[in-house]
């Protein structure tokens, strides 16, 4: 058993799931995670289970304690997702939302870039069905960009390998670097799934579509093993800072006027992996411990505030902000728990974020890179403003829309209460979260100055909210959507492609048009020449044949004599 | 789908209704926020720059970026925002 690599479990455990009647598959579902989370907590550090085939060494498991954070987290993150989908009997969900969170976890554990790939694929695959899930078309359609995106991130991947093969002889995993060709052919194929800025869209564009189940499993494994991936191929790389300030940016200024509360969500994800690339960067162990330690806070928080408003679109069928508004009234246990998730997105003090984030600022700090820090401080200061505050309050709050609808299903509230507590837990004893990380810890988050200074951060900026709100100033939800980099593919280039084919079209059919008309005179031409009554063609009498041959015969005669 | 029941009619007043109590919760941040801003002078700082050690760095540091961000998104709604249906028509 010690020698398997915990994916599995949940990989080969779903194949199962359509064998049994649904009473029992909702509990084994959930069995599932908490034996791979075991299996987890079971492996020691150093162990390797290797093969060889083609030539080539496979390293099927490799423990140490990077992979395990994640291997902790991510059956968690699964156990949670199964218990919140619970009421669901959608079996097209229950087989695929396993596989993929066993192969998110099964490529953690992967020792060789073969073997990631294999993983890196597999996630991709299983997880579109979580989408195709809504069953409806536009569904479909996004989830063929997304499929394409995603494959093509492993497509990149492999052809990275294949390079880095080529050049070193060795597929083992390990740090990669961005000098030669395959180091950054790969950091490609990992951006792509870490949703680096400008390649960031499919998540924004998938995610809200994706079942009100589909985007909590979605929410917790792909870009989180994107950022693993980073840590363990790219720490220090002093690119990463840069573009994961900007991550950690941009998306709030969409999520301002973003309408759509599970893209609002999806923007907010994208700004939190921000803070965990620029500590890969940094890379020291206070930042690579602060980005393990921020990944496993933000899946709990994220996985609540996706649950949260997932419940909302349960009940009342929407989750744009222009139809919600004062459903605190009849889901009290459901905005007590999205309250919990966005204080702990927030950092509020004994919220998980807080002990996270502020390792990487500290980190950050600390390299005297004064710049990337201010830049981290907005993006603190802004994701109270634009989740903590916007969501809960706009969903649960503002406007009284009037719905009356019932509290979520029991199962739902438990995930969330489950969940909720988790953030509390970490954030009042982060020891807990501390002792798993990959290098010993040794920060003091609880200061007076970090504590003082973080909540006037915070209450400043309600205060701002407040006053932009009474003053009318702040962007009220409209229904619309925002131009994001998709517009790129979903209208320049299409549009591209019909002028183009415009184009084409004209210039073929002109060329046609000369072809036929040229061939039509050489027809027409011939046709004078030889065809019927013309020169060539008319026929002769036997007299004027006898007439011209006496006549050649006679010159022939008179050249003879000269 | 059956699961939501969405009713219109609901009689009672709940807490946020009243608008006292809307004043209690924003006369609450005011608070906290001059608190906060008065507790600058009786902790000891570490700051690791030196715009850390300005009087209130992090409440002004806070508010100003949270009006600085709206005021910009408000002219990005100008440019990118566009109807639900923008990208259904002629696809």
């Amino acid at each position: 058993m010690s020698s398997l690599n915990p994916g599995l479990i949940l990989i080969i455990g779903a194949v199962l799931v359509p064998l049994m009647p649904h009473a029992l598959r909702r509990w084994y579902l959930l069995v599932l995670p908490l034996i791979g989370l075991a299996h987890v907590y079971g492996l020691e550090n150093g162990t390797s289970v290797t093969m060889d085939a083609f030539g080539m060494t496979l390293e099927l498991l490799r423990v140490d304690a990077l992979a395990k954070v994640w291997g902790y987290i991510f059956n968690i993150a699964a156990y949670l997702a199964m218990l919140f989908a619970w009421h669901d009997k959608d079996i097209m969900q229950q087989v695929s939302a396993p596989i993929y969170a066993g192969a998110a976890i099964g490529a953690v554990f992967a020792g060789d870039l073969v073997t990631l790939f294999v993983y890196w694929e597999l996630t991709a695959i299983s997880s579109v069905f979580l989408i195709w899930a809504t069953r409806t078309e536009r569904a479909f359609k996004t989830g063929m960009r997304y499929l394409l995106i995603q494959v093509g991130s492993g497509v990149i991947l492999l052809s990275g390998v294949l390079v880095w093969y080529h050049d070193t002889g060795s597929i083992s995993f390990g740090h990669i670097g961005i000098e030669s060709l395959a180091g950054k052919l790969i950091l490609l194929a990992f951006g792509i799934k870490c949703a680096f800025p400008l390649l960031h869209n499919w998540l924004q564009d998938s995610y809200p579509e994706a079942t009100i189940t589909g985007t909590v499993v979605l929410s917790a494994f792909t870009t989180k093993l994107a950022v693993y991936a980073l840590a363990r191929g790219y720490a220090g790389t002093e690119i990463l800072i840069y573009i994961g300030a900007t991550m950690a940016a941009f998306p709030i200024f969409y999520a301002v006027i973003e309408n759509d509360l599970r893209k609002v969500l999806a923007y907010s994800l994208n700004n939190q992996l921000g803070f965990m690339v620029v500590g890969i960067g940094v890379g020291t162990e206070l930042a690579l411990n602060g980005a393990a330690a921020h990944a496993f806070n933000h899946i709990l928080y994220k996985a609540l505030l996706f649950m949260s408003i997932g419940a909302v679109l349960y009940r009342t069928g929407t989750c744009k902000a222009s139809d919600l508004g004062g459903l605190y009234k009849s889901m009290p246990w459901t905005t007590g728990f999205c309250v919990v998730g966005a204080a702990s997105i927030s950092a509020f003090p004994l919220f998980a974020g807080f002990v996270s984030k502020s390792m990487i600022l500290s980190a950050v700090a600390g390299d005297g890179r004064w710049f990337v820090w201010g830049v981290l401080l907005f993006a603190s200061a802004s994701v109270f403003h634009y989740v903590g505050i916007k969501v809960p309050y706009f969903a649960f709050f503002a406007k009284d829309s009037g719905r009356r609808v019932q509290e979520a299903p029991w199962n739902m509230l438990a995930a969330m209460a489950i969940t909720a507590f988790l953030c509390i837990f970490v954030g009042v004893y982060p020891k807990a979260l501390y002792d798993i990380l990959p290098f010993p810890v040794d920060y003091a988050p609880y200061t007076v100055a970090h504590v003082i200074t973080q909540m006037q951060m915070l209450m400043f900026s309600a205060l701002a909210f407040i006053i932009l709100t009474i003053y009318k100033i702040y962007p009220t939800p409209i229904k619309s959507i925002n131009l994001d980099t998709d517009w790129f593919y979903r209208r320049l280039a299409p549009a591209v492609i019909r002028v183009l084919g415009r184009w084409i079209g004209e210039i073929d059919r002109m060329l046609r048009v000369e072809t036929l008309s040229v061939l039509r005179d050489i027809i027409a031409s011939v046709e004078r020449q030889y065809g019927a009554r013309s020169n060539m063609s008319g026929t002769l009498q036997v007299g004027t044949m006898v007439l011209i041959v006496a006549g050649v015969l006679l010159l022939f005669l008179l050249a003879s004599f000269f | 789908m059956s699961e939501h029941e969405t009713k219109f009619h609901d009689p009672r007043k709940y807490w946020l209704d009243d608008s006292k109590n809307v004043k209690k919760v924003i006369g609450f941040v005011v608070v906290a926020c001059m608190v906060l801003f008065a507790a600058e002078a009786f902790y000891h700082k570490h700051p690791y720059f030196a715009a850390e050690s300005l009087f209130g760095f992090y409440a002004i540091y806070g508010f100003v970026i949270c009006v600085g961000l709206v005021l910009v998104t408000k002219l990005m709604r100008v440019i990118l925002m566009r109807d639900e249906e923008y990208y259904d028509k002629n696809e």
